[in-house]
């Protein structure tokens, strides 16, 4: 294989695949803290219905309306969950369930209902995206990368994607005290004025940005790995919660880059002419980096008192 | 009469076909055994456990499938598929709790873990399966969202008597299950190993799973445990009268999803009954009598009816004028006031009990200020309907005495 198959097949899906990651990991390193990883998970199924109605509606798939759509759909879900948990006095997490379940489920009935079963959206697809065809036929060399005529024709979804972000990490470094002051002690940052009410319903809106925007470009499945393993093997290696979140990114992109080389190429070093799902390969090496920590990280263990 | 509801009717009354009948049946005796553990496992909090062992099943049943599939040309045969499907789903469960035990990584992010990174690799694994052009990849898609409708006669078979043997089980270990959740210290007091008792219902998630798997498919498995369970909540306070209701619920949503499905083209199953099951849940929430938003908001009302018409009363008692509008038109209405806001007869009559009413309620409250009887006063009712006769009688006794010692003294202090 030559440089161009590279630049036009594997170079955009490979850093689509690292910008969806790092996207996931950074805020999913404060909702493990908050004991909150499977809001991650609720999120990137109750965002289905949202974008299911915005691309029946408008016939095609859409950034605005299909965050619009995500948007609606996540706050049906926030409004039904504290129903629940309020009026039954119900664990949030079991009050979580009864909710991303039926939101996904109307999504995929909407999904099949609707008849508008063409290529581009179907019950696969939103499990487990479709990242091998996101390609750059207009690259013509290595020069294509510094020529914006030709940048311009790059995969809609790794624009969008830098530009949630570059949102997220804006989101970060401006709110960063509130959000660790949020995280660890809420009685002390509401006592200093720090907002914790606010910075949690902010943190929900970027990870439901994040969750949406990769979602659409590598499916539900990476989604829900990114958010929670990346953190947590960084969570294992580190008590510095700065030191966390870069590791976090780092262990993302390994993830990213990693996974999708061994489903491209791993089964042909094996003697295997075929390729497999780079989703899911990107979410068991995040799992296998997770498993290393697991077993070597330096703090694996909760401090002794 | 349109040919969906025709369908339909007939699917409900187990008439379009022993097929579709089979199918139903089992998919109630699958609500009622997932309705009851998953009772179990919200009260032990381990809701979200099911969600990881559905996920998990993944890995395991696309590696029978591609083991059955090199070794003898069907790879459909269910019982191994399941066996598959349970073998990796304990795996998953197992690293649940290892990842929870020996790390400092909290539950939930262990199960989001377990949950994503098995089902990746059970992705990897099915393009692997796409791939050996078996021509049998249909069969697997239908594991992910559930499929009754291309079910066969022994598959069907086989779930509804392994779904009738669980809830078997199920009865069975209801006492020790019960006194877990209940009260685990009491549990382990009388001798019973709370973790023994979590491994099994931790078992019978698992297994409520696997014998979802074809027909609520892995993806949703989790809501066939959780939205009877969920739902039961809003009917009863009672953990072993929750059991029941939950079953009853997630018996029905099975039984009228799979109907549902049956009678309609080739939707997924899966989403059909979590649909249905939420909509018991949406009745419960806003019907259920114990706590349902109607029932909670006509207890509300009826209180501050209570609060208005004793206040109203008490105000006439001491001949203060009323101003609020509520009052006025709930004592109007009881016929205590006349338009011009005077007391009738009648009026005067019940002022006089609700003073002396209060008086008591002061006095017994000042007598036992810890009581538990005391503290209910706030609920307005009547004190003779929370009081014996007897102590009726003494309190009455003891607020005349007190009365004419205040005259005694009032008079002394006139003659000063």
């Amino acid at each position: 294989m030559d440089g161009i198959d590279f630049l036009q097949l594997s170079l955009p899906p490979i850093v689509i695949a690292v910008l969806a990651g790092v996207a996931c990991a950074l805020p999913g390193n404060f909702l493990l803290l908050r004991r909150q990883s499977l809001i991650g998970d609720a999120v990137s199924h109750v965002v289905l219905p949202g974008v299911v109605g915005a691309y029946v509606l408008t016939g095609a798939m859409n950034t605005m309306p299909m965050l619009a759509g995500a948007a609606v759909a996540a706050v049906i879900a926030v409004i039904l969950i504290e129903l629940i948990r309020r009026l039954g006095k119900i664990e949030p997490g079991a009050a979580m369930g009864v909710v991303f379940t039926t939101l996904f489920a109307a999504g995929v009935l909407w999904l099949e209902l609707s008849h508008t079963s063409n290529v581009h959206l179907d019950v696969e697809h939103v499990l487990y995206g479709n990242l091998e065809s996101l390609i750059w036929l207009d690259a013509e060399s290595w020069r294509s990368l510094a020529d914006p005529a030709a940048l311009a024709f790059l995969p809609g979804q790794l624009t969008r994607l830098l530009y949630v972000l570059a949102i997220i990490v804006v989101f970060l470094v401006l709110g960063w005290r509130a959000l660790v002051l949020g995280t660890f002690d809420p009685d002390f940052a509401a006592g200093i004025g720090a907002r914790p009410g606010l910075f949690n319903i902010l943190l929900l809106i970027v990870v439901a940005l994040a969750a949406v925007a990769a979602f659409e470009a590598v499916g539900a499945v990476i989604v829900v790995a990114m958010f929670i393993c990346p953190p947590a093997a960084a969570r294992l290696m580190t008590n510095n919660l700065r030191l966390q979140v870069w590791l976090s990114a780092l262990i993302a992109g390994i993830a990213a880059v990693s996974g999708y080389v061994l489903a491209s190429w791993g089964p042909l070093w094996l003697g295997w002419p075929h390729s497999v799902s780079a989703a899911g390969m990107i979410a068991v090496m995040g799992g296998v980096q997770l498993a290393l920590a697991f077993a070597f990280g330096r703090h694996r263990q909760r401090p002794t008192p | 009469m349109n040919e969906f509801t025709s369908n339909l009717l007939s699917a409900l009354t187990l008439r379009a076909g022993f097929n579709s009948a089979l199918v139903c049946i089992g998919a109630a005796l699958l609500g009622i055994a997932a309705g009851s553990v998953g009772t179990y496992a919200l009260l032990r909090r381990r809701s979200l456990a099911s969600d990881a062992a559905g996920h998990a099943t993944l890995p395991g049943l696309v590696i029978v499938f591609i083991l059955l599939s090199w070794l003898s040309g069907d790879a459909r045969w269910v019982p191994a598929l399941m066996l598959g499907a349970a073998c990796s789903a304990a795996v998953g469960l197992a690293s649940v709790q290892l990842i929870h035990s020996r790390s400092r990584l909290p539950e939930d992010a262990a199960i989001g873990i377990v949950l994503s990174v098995f089902f990746g690799v059970g992705i990897v694994l099915m393009t692997v399966a796409q791939n050996l052009q078996t021509g049998q990849q249909a069969g697997l898609a239908a594991y992910l969202l559930g499929s009754a409708a291309s079910m066969l006669r022994n598959e069907a078979q086989l779930i509804a008597a392994a779904a009738f043997l669980l809830s078997l089980v199920i009865y069975a270990l209801r006492r020790p299950l019960n006194l877990v959740c209940f009260d685990p210290d009491y549990a382990r007091v009388q001798g019973l190993s709370v973790q023994r008792m979590d491994l099994a219902l931790n078992i019978l998630l698992l297994t409520v799973v696997v014998i979802s798997l074809k027909v609520v498919g892995l993806v949703l498995s989790v809501a066939l445990t959780i939205i009877p369970a969920v739902a039961a909540r809003f009917w009863t306070d009672n953990t072993r009268h929750m059991v029941t209701v939950a079953a009853t619920l997630g018996g029905a949503g099975g039984y009228i999803g799979a109907a549902l499905s049956s009678s309609t083209e080739n939707l997924p199953t899966g989403a059909v009954i979590t649909l249905t099951l939420f909509s018991i849940f949406l009745a419960s929430l806003l019907l259920a009598p114990a706590r349902g938003v109607l029932a909670t908001l006509l207890r509300h009302l009826s209180f501050r009816r209570r609060v208005h018409r004793r206040q109203g009363l008490l105000a006439l008692y001491r001949g203060e004028p009323i101003y609020d509008g509520l009052t006025l038109k709930l004592l109007r209405k009881a016929a205590w006031i006349r338009r011009d806001g005077v007391a009738t007869p009648a009026g005067a009559i019940a002022a006089q009990r609700a003073a002396r009413d209060e008086q008591l309620w002061t006095l017994l409250r000042k007598r036992h200020s810890s009581n538990k009887l005391a503290r209910q006063y706030h609920q307005l009712v009547p004190i003779r309907h929370v009081l014996s006769e007897d102590a009726l009688h003494e309190l009455e006794r003891e607020l005349q005495a007190r009365a004419s010692e205040d005259q005694g003294q009032e008079e002394d202090h006139g003659r000063h």
